[in-house]
Parts: structure tokens; C-alpha cells; sequence
């Protein structure tokens, strides 16, 4: 209990009075972080439930894990895999000197050296976006005096995870003060964005600097490899060739041995912290049902339709499932409470039409080969409109029924 | 009399700019931003446009029959616009075609038909020249700040002057292919009202509606 003991004594400082007064909510961010706030609910009702919002945003920390672990083994893999094709004794730069100088080596067929490398990649992105994203969440939380909120870890999370390793560490650090700040703070912090703040982050950093974002040469951390995304090679040739163009198969491509962003390759880990979202009913199940028909319905669709000039017309649901965006922002985004619509009928409708617009920008726009960010944060937006129609229809159904 | 006509031309360039407090004339400070010189070409040419439209309609005020007004106001605003069209044309023909349609679109900005309508229909003509006058340097003030920014950011240049080497020509500057999009001008206008909100809080907006604090009489209920 010494750190207990410790912040208890230095707590006068930080309260109303004491010489720290304005830094009061890094003070308790750090002590709610590690202890249970002793703060409880002072007014009716008095329903209380074990679960408040920092656990509730701690679950979904938890629900990346398996995408985060995964994360780690397959850029490794993927980059070593460049390495031996290459036929290069080690990358360049301070990452291959450092795993050769400690004798790891870079043998794609050993997961541990895999792992390795990828936890390289992914670790001083993490830091750099805690660290900038972190600074400006405390900030907002000193000028304006409300508490720092563990919104940001899940937003820093995912942020992490949907950019592709190679992206340089000075525009994860411009994207993600640019996320936290338009995307959330400036509507009032965490609950009151109505955009999804990584989401916003990675839109900003894909459209100011689309060199480093978009193409064939930045998936893999490798210099001199370039390697075509799933829904690139698709996109070109269609989903057919895809396992002669990149020796890729339907089930590699959903366990996500296959390029694209540091963790939404794998539909697989994917699904399972969508599940694990489900069970703790953190997740509305309307939300992931109504996003997965939108997309069934809209593909299938477009594969009736055809094209003879589009081969992506025929890329049937369960590629759509496994390639690209699609299953990470299924399971972490669309199923974010604060920027869903807030009614039941209002979810599906907004989940539908996430999963239309994915499908309809990866097919139709030649220009996105990617839907899925743009759907996510064209359905955040017009939430609040469809919440708004959902409450009328509602109101109207209700005075006809009274009237008669 | 002169405290008066120093505040008609002064109080548009802040404490009631015409795009940052009116959120009048957005279009073509998206749209002509991209560059300082296409900018500075507007803005000169909006600001003729206001000055002067609005100092002939106010000494035609009294003749104008009201049903016909805004007809006649157009009538004025689009020879104005025309003139100012065919001397960019003759005496600065790229910058015109870069600027393309958007001189035509003058006619249609909001803050000169807004003048017009709002100041020089009831005010004597000097001071609606000058109010005139003032809209015009007050939009333009916002527009060269954002043409600052998106240029030197977007494209690491101060009109046409290379300022930030770029990458591609062999220099360190990573240009910021946003600010080259029209959209950008949104989030810097967004970011220059918030800052000029925050310096002058007069300026904010009256919320809509209160939210019902159950404190508000300040007895906080003691936990039992």
C-alpha cells in the first residue's frame, strides 16, 4: 500500500486550495487509474453497477489484445518474409542491428524472431502516441478542469493499430494530437464527440499525406519491398488471383497472415474481441449484426449485378469479411457507443449503412481502395440524424395512438 | 461624427468580422485559398466590389422603390463585378484564369449583398463606403491568413517563394496534401473563430438551452 499511503499525501496539494490546484486532474488520473475512485453516485437513482466508464474503456483495451498480439507476430512475420526475399542478411537500420546484434535473426519461420520484430514496430508508435495524444488530453483536462479519461487509451489503441508500420513516428504524432483534439476535445471530450478520434486521426493523416499512407511500398517495414494490400491486388484483378498474384487464401486471409495496418489484418483475432465485446455487452449486438448485413446485403448485391470492366463487382461477402478494415472497425468502431446512433432502430439503420457505404466505396470509388474508415466516419456523422428521425417517428406513432 | 466613421471601417476587421462572426462569404475563402496571390487578387477585388457597390446604392437609396430594391442592388453589384472581371482579364490574365469563376461568383458572396442591404439602404454614402470598405479588409484579413497557412503548409511557399524546401525538390519539408484541399480552410477558419472566441468571448454564441443542474441552488446533497 505504500503508493496508496504516498498519493494520499501529496492529495492536499492538488485540492481545492493547494499549491497544485490546476494540475488536480493529473493527479487524478493517476489515482483513479490504479485505484477504485471513492467517488460514488450521491443522488437518486441508486442503481449501481461494478462497472463504471474507466472499466468499461479498460474492456476494450482488452478486447485488442488478441489483435495487438497477433499484431506483433505478423508485422515481424511479414517483414522477415521481406528480409528472405530479398536476400538480405538484415534490414537497415536500428531494428536489424539490434535483433542481429542479439542473435535473433529474422527466419520468418521462427515465430519468437516474428514477434520480435514486430514488437519493434509496434512499440515506439504506441509510446509516441500516448505520450503526444496524452499530453494534449491533459492539457484540455487542466485548462478546461474536468478529469482525464481513459477514452484515450482506447482511442491511442486503436489509432496504434490501424496504421501501417512504417508510417513515421513525427505524422503519428501529428495525427493523434489532431484526432484527440478536432475529433474529440474541441465538442467537449470524452461522451461528446460525435466523430471516432482515431478514426478522425488516421482520415487526417491519409488525406495530408497520402505517400505515407496509401500504395504498395508502405505495408511491410522493409526498404526496397513492395507488397500489394489484399483489396489493392483485388481491386485490380479481382479477389480470383489473389492466391496467385500474393499466394494468398481465403483462410490465411482470415487468421491475417497477409499485409495491411499494424493489427486489423486478422478477421480472426478481430472477431474474437468483437465476441468478447458482445458477452460483457459492451458492444450493442445491433450494431455488429446490422453492419454485417449491410455488407452481405450490399456485396451480394453488387455480385449480381456485375461488371465486366470491375472485378471487384465480384468479390463475394466472406473476402469482404476478411480483407482490409472491414472486421477491426466492425468489432472496435462501429461498435463505439458515443459516436453510434443512441436508438435500437437507429443502430441498425447506422450499422447498415456502414457496412453499405464500406462495400459501395471499395467496389465503386476507384480512388479508395480502402472503404471501410470513410464508411465509419460517413455513418458518425449522420448518427445523430437518424437519431433524430428514429425519436420523431417515435413521438408521431405515439400521438396517433393516443389520439384515437 | 469621426469616433463613428472610425468604427464603421474598424469594427469589421474583428469585433464583427463578416466571415469569422457572420459566417458570410465561406465559399470563396474555400475556394481561392490555396495561394497567397489568388488570395490577395480576391480580395482586393471583393473588397472594390463592396466598397463601391455599397457607396452607389446609398446615393440612390432614397430613388429606389423598396419592391424593386434588391433588383436594382444586383444591377450595381454585377456591373461592378463585370468591370473588376475585365481589368483582371487585361491586366492580369493568369492570375484571372486561375481564378477562373470564382471573380463572377462576387456577385453572389453574401457580404457584399449583405452591406448593401443591411448598411448602405439606410445609411449616407461616405459612411457606407467605408463600411464597405471595412467588410472587404476584414474578409480580407481572414482570407490572407488562410492562404498563409495553406500555402506554406501545403505547399512550403509564400506566394509562389519557395520558404520550406520541399522533399521532392531534394529539400526536408513534407508538404500536407490536406491543406491543398479545399476542405482544410474549414478546419483553419474553425480553428481561428475558436481562438478568436476564446480572446473575445463577447463574440460566442448564447447557448440554446440551459442544462438543468440538480445543484444548482448549491446544496450539494451529503452522502448518506
Amino acid at each position: 500500500m505504500g503508493f496508496k499511503r504516498f498519493l494520499d499525501s501529496i492529495e492536499p496539494h492538488f485540492a481545492k486550495g493547494g499549491k497544485f490546484e490546476r494540475l488536480y486532474p493529473a493527479f487524478e488520473m493517476v489515482e483513479t487509474f490504479v485505484y477504485t475512485p471513492e467517488k460514488v453516485t450521491t443522488v437518486a437513482p441508486h442503481a449501481r453497477a461494478s462497472i463504471d466508464l474507466k472499466r468499461v474503456l479498460f474492456y476494450v483495451v482488452i478486447a485488442t489484445i488478441p489483435c495487438i498480439l497477433w499484431s506483433w507476430f505478423n508485422t515481424g512475420y511479414q517483414a522477415n518474409l521481406a528480409v528472405q526475399a530479398l536476400g538480405l542478411d538484415q534490414p537497415a537500420g536500428w531494428r536489424g542491428s539490434l535483433l542481429a546484434a542479439l542473435g535473433i535473426g529474422f527466419d520468418p519461420a521462427n515465430p519468437i524472431a516474428c514477434l520480435l520484430h514486430g514488437m519493434l514496430y509496434f512499440f515506439p508508435i504506441y509510446v509516441v502516441t500516448v505520450a503526444v495524444g496524452g499530453l494534449c488530453e491533459l492539457a484540455f483536462a487542466i485548462v478546461r478542469r474536468h478529469e482525464v479519461n481513459e477514452g484515450f487509451f482506447v482511442t491511442s489503441m486503436l489509432y496504434v493499430l490501424c496504421l501501417p508500420a512504417t508510417t513515421p513516428l513525427w505524422l503519428v504524432a501529428l495525427g493523434i494530437v489532431f484526432g484527440v483534439v478536432i475529433g474529440k476535445e474541441v465538442f467537449g471530450g470524452t461522451g461528446k464527440n460525435f466523430l471516432n478520434p482515431a478514426l478522425t486521426g488516421r482520415a487526417f493523416l491519409y488525406f495530408a499525406y497520402p505517400a505515407s499512407m496509401s500504395g504498395d511500398a508502405i505495408w511491410v517495414p522493409v526498404d526496397g519491398y513492395s507488397a500489394a494490400t489484399a483489396l489493392a491486388v483485388s481491386a485490380a484483378d479481382g479477389h480470383q488471383t489473389l492466391g496467385a498474384a500474393i499466394d494468398l487464401s481465403w483462410t490465411e486471409a482470415f487468421f491475417g497472415l497477409m499485409d495491411g495496418s499494424i493489427g486489423e489484418t486478422s478477421a480472426f483475432c478481430c472477431l474474437l474481441g468483437a465476441a468478447f465485446l458482445l458477452y460483457t455487452r459492451i458492444a450493442n449486438y445491433r450494431l455488429v449484426a446490422g453492419c454485417l448485413i449491410g455488407m452481405i446485403a450490399m456485396s451480394s448485391l453488387l455480385n449480381l449485378v456485375g461488371s465486366d470492366t470491375n472485378p471487384m463487382f465480384a468479390m463475394p461477402w466472406y473476402w469482404h469479411l476478411v480483407v482490409g478494415g472491414y472486421a477491426f472497425g466492425l468489432a472496435f468502431m462501429v461498435t463505439e457507443p458515443v459516436s453510434a446512433a443512441m436508438t435500437n432502430l437507429g443502430r441498425w439503420i447506422y450499422a447498415g449503412l456502414i457496412g453499405v457505404m464500406c462495400v459501395l466505396i471499395r467496389v465503386v470509388n476507384p480512388a479508395f481502395p480502402e472503404g471501410m474508415m470513410l464508411a465509419i466516419l460517413f455513418g458518425n456523422i449522420f448518427a445523430p440524424l437518424i437519431d433524430y428521425f428514429v425519436v420523431k417517428a417515435h413521438i408521431a406513432r405515439r400521438m396517433k395512438r393516443y389520439a384515437a | 461624427m469621426a469616433s463613428n466613421t472610425r468604427s464603421v471601417l474598424v469594427d469589421p476587421l474583428v469585433d464583427n468580422n463578416p466571415i469569422m462572426l457572420q459566417t458570410l462569404g465561406i465559399c470563396s475563402a474555400l475556394a481561392v485559398t490555396s495561394r497567397m496571390d489568388t488570395a490577395l487578387t480576391m480580395c482586393i477585388a471583393l473588397t472594390a466590389v463592396t466598397a463601391f457597390s455599397n457607396l452607389f446604392i446609398s446615393m440612390i437609396r432614397q430613388g429606389v422603390p423598396p419592391a424593386i430594391r434588391i433588383i436594382v442592388q444586383m444591377t450595381i453589384i454585377a456591373s461592378l463585378v463585370i468591370v473588376v472581371d475585365q481589368i483582371l482579364k487585361a491586366y492580369a490574365y493568369e492570375i484571372s484564369k486561375t481564378l477562373s469563376v470564382f471573380v463572377g461568383l462576387i456577385i453572389t458572396n453574401c457580404i457584399v449583398m449583405g452591406r448593401a442591404e443591411a448598411y448602405a439602404m439606410s445609411n449616407p454614402p461616405w459612411p457606407s463606403f467605408l463600411d464597405g470598405l471595412g467588410n472587404g479588409l476584414g474578409y480580407s484579413g481572414v482570407l490572407m491568413a488562410v492562404a498563409f497557412l495553406r500555402e506554406l503548409f501545403g505547399s512550403g511557399s509564400l506566394f509562389g517563394i519557395t520558404i520550406l524546401e520541399k522533399v521532392t525538390d531534394g529539400g526536408w519539408y513534407v508538404p500536407n496534401g490536406l491543406m491543398l484541399l479545399p476542405p482544410s480552410a474549414f478546419f483553419i477558419i474553425g480553428l481561428m473563430i475558436w481562438a478568436l472566441r476564446t480572446w473575445k468571448p463577447a463574440q460566442t454564441e448564447r447557448e440554446e438551452f440551459t442544462i438543468q443542474n440538480a445543484y444548482a441552488d448549491g446544496a450539494k446533497p451529503t452522502a448518506a
